[in-house]
């Protein structure tokens, strides 16, 4: 069964190499369709290699990655992924209505998404402002608002709520839910280990390795852990005095 | 490829220079500025329309070779890129647009420069005007697609700009607007032989001496337009939807 109903995402043995250094060290995951998977690990892991090879624009060196039931990278997998990358990749130089009226357009979204996805994120009191004028957590909510266009079935989300306020962050999460409610599977990174909690599925990444595929509580029942910063020390000093 | 994201792509790039205003009149102007400068330093009417023609296929193609390797080098390293390539977006479907929008903004400028040479400055063109603004919009548009394409090699602006002295200045010292291509020695005539610019340079010449479209000229525009083509394929094929 490669093409297994209820998988989203599937890697096996996924291999990166960068600049002569080994990123991804044989990486193997498994995420179910209609989940928020927290990708987490300090910053430098591989999370954001890793989210560069399940969109398929990561040369990798071996291993698989299956996307949707398709091998990532795959033409047909284009309108279906949503992709925002950790800094902001929207033109400064537009303002936040045309900016994502142009990726509406690449993507063939109808043009009603770009006032929908700028309400999600909350800034359609901004719709006319410059890309350029907008503070840095504004324009991390632009960037966000182009993966949501056209109603993806997956996302993927690098440090979406970096430099946001509590309140916004938990508007954020509060949206990652409702998608996931609806059938949208995310995968969104973050080094601060307090999302965690907010995840359905927690992958635990360090040194290009995971090191962790399961739920919170699986995660906190395996580790014998209540806190999940706690449970990810444990699984790190048990995987080094096992290496 | 489709046609729908060609026009969106065009359209963007477009509005985005609507946004810095210094950079459209800049734009539209230099050329027309330059053109001036020049008919008051030969000050005469005579030599002016002998270098003319040639230098108004030099400065949109110069200008565009600047504008489009800075544009798409800011595309390249602001992500936008790497988000395109996760869309439906297909290569050619981003480089015609560019091509388009581009080729839009040659035909303004290259216009603006012609209307004021013929008009004020003195410039006479034997053959047909149309003809000339042709040949000066392959030029810009030759200028762009290079400069789509070594802004593939260039990691920095720095980088991007100092292109512009190596690929286009041998090419401006080679095409004959200097030294008749038949005094250079042999190394020198091939070199010229072999650089587009030449050709387009040869083609203005003739449109302003002759009212005659004859093969010669025929064969040089192609060869222009020929030589755009493959820079755009060549700059298409420098895009990669999978990097390192």
């Amino acid at each position: 069964m490669t093409n297994s109903p209820v998988s989203a995402l599937r890697a096996a043995g996924l291999t990166v190499v960068r600049g002569g250094r080994e990123v991804l060290r044989g990486v193997g995951f498994d995420i179910p369709r209609g989940s928020v998977t927290g990708l987490l690990g300090p910053s430098g892991c591989g999370k954001t290699t890793l989210m560069r090879a399940v969109v398929g624009v990561q040369v990798v060196a071996g291993g698989t990655v299956e996307v949707l039931g398709e091998p990532a990278g795959h033409p047909s997998l284009r309108s279906r992924i949503g992709y925002a990358t950790q800094n902001p990749a929207v033109y400064a130089d537009l303002t936040v209505a045309e900016c994502l009226r142009y990726f509406a357009a690449v993507l063939g979204a109808p043009a009603t998404d770009v006032a929908r996805v700028l309400a999600d994120v909350d800034l359609t009191a901004r719709a006319d402002q410059l890309v350029g004028s907008l503070s840095g957590g504004q324009r991390g909510r632009a960037n966000l608002a182009v993966a949501l266009l056209g109603s993806p079935d997956l996302l993927v989300l690098d440090e979406p709520t970096v430099g946001l306020d509590p309140v916004l962050r938990d508007d954020l999460w509060r949206l990652f839910h409702r998608l996931a409610a609806a059938g949208t599977t995310l995968l969104v990174s973050s080094h601060v280990m307090d999302e965690a909690a907010r995840c359905d599925r927690l992958l635990l990444m360090r040194e290009g390795l995971v090191l962790a595929d399961d739920t919170p509580d699986g995660l906190r029942a395996a580790t014998g852990q209540d806190d999940l910063e706690q449970a990810f020390l444990h699984l790190v000093r048990t995987t080094e005095a096992a290496a | 490829m489709s046609a729908a994201i060609t026009a969106a792509t065009a359209r963007r790039i477009l509005t985005q220079l609507k946004h810095d205003p210094r950079t459209v009149v800049m734009l539209l102007l230099v050329p027309t500025l330059l053109m001036t400068l020049l008919r008051f330093v030969f000050n005469s009417e005579q030599l002016f329309s002998h270098t003319a023609p040639a230098l108004l296929g030099v400065f949109p193609f110069v200008i565009m070779f600047l504008v489009a390797s800075v544009t798409t080098l800011r595309e390249r390293t602001t992500a936008t890129l790497e988000r395109l390539m996760t869309m439906p977006m297909g290569r050619f479907d981003l480089i015609l647009g560019y091509a388009v929008a581009f080729g839009a903004l040659a035909v303004a400028q290259v216009g603006i420069a012609t209307t004021v040479s013929v008009l004020w400055l003195g410039l006479e063109v034997t053959g047909s005007v149309w003809t000339l603004l042709l040949i000066a919009v392959l030029d810009a548009l030759l200028g762009m697609a290079l400069g789509l394409l070594v802004s593939a090699f260039a990691t920095s602006e720095f980088q991007a700009i100092q292109f512009m002295p190596l690929f286009v200045l041998p090419q401006f010292l080679l095409c004959g607007l200097l030294q008749p291509r038949e005094n250079m020695g042999w190394l020198l005539n091939w070199l010229s032989d072999v650089m587009p610019l030449s050709y387009a340079v040869d083609a203005l010449t003739q449109v302003t001496r002759s009212a005659e479209v004859d093969g010669t000229l025929v064969r040089n525009l192609v060869i222009v337009a020929a030589c755009a083509l493959l820079a755009l394929v060549l700059g298409a094929s420098t895009l990669r939807r999978r990097t390192p």
